[in-house]
């Protein structure tokens, strides 16, 4: 007669305390990286500083790819544009970082709308195909108007922020300055994703039929997951253009887009914590692979290819499937 | 007038090889749900392939040619099926797509590393010489490919339309339960699309690498105009291929002799979306049902 209760009081709190743990964990994550870079020196520094401006990327594109079910092929054109925006606005109208990243946010967020309006109009894997287009496009703009862009060499000289007066421009106190942005944005989405909002997104993915069945809007949640995956793409640009405090056309083509796109589903498509895993594999892992030289894309590409065929979920879905098998284990030995 | 038909000539031509592509890309498309994004890099890898086996094994060129033929079939006709297509398909589309992007980087991060970085000459088997025809000055090259390439683009219609096989692989493409209950080897016929897909890039790559040279970097291009080329077209449609191809092709060469050179690339782009917008079922195709 107790063990009926035992699991009625048990089923309900689960749900509440894993969210509690992956809300501790982006807080916990924060804390080391805060400090991670100690003695790494400046280079250490910058690539784990990268790691995190890619993995905001990343996760704009697991919003749109792995809640809402849609693929964008222009991820790095959307950082292509915050970039831009950022180093243009901070190097040549004196405007403030800060009202650069918010315009960044808005403008990639804008375009977005515009792109996902027409393509999701008609079926859904369209978006991949008007994305594509959009992202070369995007790339010869950039590279062709010298006198907005400065075409292939780039803009160079791009300034660090201060934070309420106190100067930037060390790799460490930008570093946690960069922490403190992926922080207040990894947690902005975690409170998306677990908000009505998300679970229509989600519902969108798993069941798009059903979903529209039940009364949500398919087309419009699938356009603003879209548009705020494409505004965390601005974001992530508008944070690369001071770290690397110069930018050119190269990294964001049309190869860099769909090199984001297999770091989602290496990292796990749908798991709040696949981006950082995934841009950890694609940023880091060369770092690594130095020896290998140039062979570490294919490297990559590799094991992206083996993972998605033994497990389509991505490392978090390997960890989450070997995590499983353990407690069977363990609950079957008790 | 005869500079306009210059262009025209050579528009048809790249469109052609583009349309084989095209093809092949929808072959695969129809009988596996397969978005198959190395679909470039599987044009670009022929001549890189038959260059490298000259180059180890001191091959004569016929021979090199065939080795690196049989190659790339084996490996990206059959083996692209059974490793990578086989084990993904029961995921959905998206993942195998993916899959395909993730073979795209591979194929050509292990041209640019197993090869050359550099573009090198790839042998043309007609003279690149000039011919006049109604005051234009036409390449015999260009004539040539529009030639071979509209040969085996009939050839494949022929086969596909005429052969017993052919139909097999038709009906296969248009219902597989029923092409199954009517005692088609389904499986075997799939296997068949996949290596008639290489061997469409195989006939593409020994076209186009004489003129843009054996160079990592060409399935960027081929691929996104083959792609673009199969949307615009009609997306299950053979015929679609072909027209899109040719499209895109003759729209890219005037675009950059009447336009911009630095955006001829925007100009199939822009028609993409203009297709999209207007007739996202493409010229040719026929409206899909909705699945539920």
């Amino acid at each position: 007669m107790s063990a009926p209760a035992v699991q009625n009081s048990a089923a309900p709190r689960r749900p509440a305390r894993r969210i509690d743990v992956a809300l501790a964990a982006l807080v916990f994550g924060a804390m080391v990286l805060w400090f991670a870079p100690v003695g790494m020196g400046r280079y250490g520094t910058y690539v784990l500083s990268l790691w995190l401006v890619m993995s905001i990327g990343v996760m704009g594109l697991n919003l749109t790819l792995g809640y809402a079910g849609q693929s964008s092929l222009a991820q790095a054109a959307f950082m292509g544009l915050g970039a831009y925006a950022a180093a243009i606005l901070t190097t040549r109208y004196g405007v403030s970082w800060y009202a650069a990243f918010a315009l960044s946010g808005l403008l990639t967020f804008a375009v977005g709308l515009l792109l996902g309006f027409p393509a999701l109009r008609v079926r859904t894997h369209y978006l991949a195909f008007v994305t594509l287009a959009f992202s070369t496009l995007i790339w010869l703009l950039i590279r062709n108007e010298q006198w907005l862009t400065g075409g292939v060499y780039g803009i160079s000289n791009i300034n660090r922020p201060d934070f309420f007066g106190i100067k930037l421009f060390g790799a460490l106190e930008f570093h946690r300055f960069v922490v403190v942005v992926t922080l207040i944005l990894s947690l902005k989405l975690w409170w998306l994703v677990r908000s009505p909002w998300g679970r229509a997104f989600t519902a969108l993915r798993e069941n798009p039929v059903r979903a529209a069945s039940l009364g949500i809007d398919t087309r419009t949640y699938t356009l603003l997951a879209f548009a705020i995956g494409s505004a965390y793409g601005g974001f992530a640009g508008s944070l690369y253009a001071p770290l690397v405090e110069f930018i050119d056309p190269s990294p964001f083509s049309l190869s860099q887009s769909l090199f984001l796109l297999l770091m989602v589903v290496a990292g796990g498509s749908g798991y709040l914590f696949g981006p950082f895993v995934g841009a950890l594999l694609g940023v880091v892992l060369p770092e690594w692979l130095r020896f290998a030289g140039s062979l570490y894309l294919i490297i990559f590409a590799t094991i992206v290819l083996a993972l998605l065929v033994i497990c389509p979920q991505g490392v978090c879905g390997l960890i989450e499937r070997g995590w499983h098998a353990l407690r069977r284990k363990t609950g079957g030995a008790r | 007038m005869a500079e306009f038909i210059a262009y025209l000539i050579a528009g048809i031509a790249t469109g052609a090889i583009y349309a084989l592509a095209a093809i092949g890309f929808t072959l695969v498309w129809q009988t596996s749900q397969t978005i198959n994004f190395a679909q470039g890099e599987f044009v670009m890898l022929p001549a890189v392939l038959i260059l490298l086996a000259v180059k180890l094994f001191g091959l004569p060129l016929w021979a090199g040619g065939l080795l690196g033929i049989a190659v790339f079939l084996l490996i990206f006709g059959a083996g692209f099926k059974l490793v990578v297509v086989d084990p993904m398909i029961k995921h959905g589309v998206l993942p195998l797509a993916i899959a395909t992007m993730a073979l795209s980087i591979i194929m050509k991060e292990g041209a640019k590393d197993g090869f050359s970085a550099e573009a090198q000459n790839f042998p043309s088997l007609v003279p690149t010489e000039m011919i006049n025809l109604l005051g234009a000055s036409i390449s015999l090259q260009h004539l040539a490919i529009i030639l071979v390439a509209f040969a085996a683009i009939g050839l494949l219609q022929w086969f596909v339309g005429g052969t017993r096989l052919g139909r097999q692989m038709q009906a296969t493409a248009q219902n597989p339960t029923v092409a199954r209950i009517l005692g088609i080897p389904v499986e075997r016929m799939v296997l068949l699309t996949f290596l008639l897909n290489a061997a469409l890039a195989v006939v593409a790559s020994l076209l186009i690498s004489p003129i843009y040279l054996a160079k990592f970097s060409n399935g960027e291009t081929i691929g996104l105009f083959a792609f673009i080329a199969a949307i615009v077209g009609g997306f299950n449609q053979v015929r679609g291929a072909l027209v899109g191809g040719i499209l895109i092709g003759v729209a890219d060469s005037l675009a950059a002799a009447y336009i911009s050179t630095q955006y001829r690339l925007a100009v199939p782009l822009v028609l993409l979306v203009a297709i999209i917008l207007v007739k996202p079922e493409g010229l040719m195709g026929r409206k899909e049902e909705r699945r539920v």
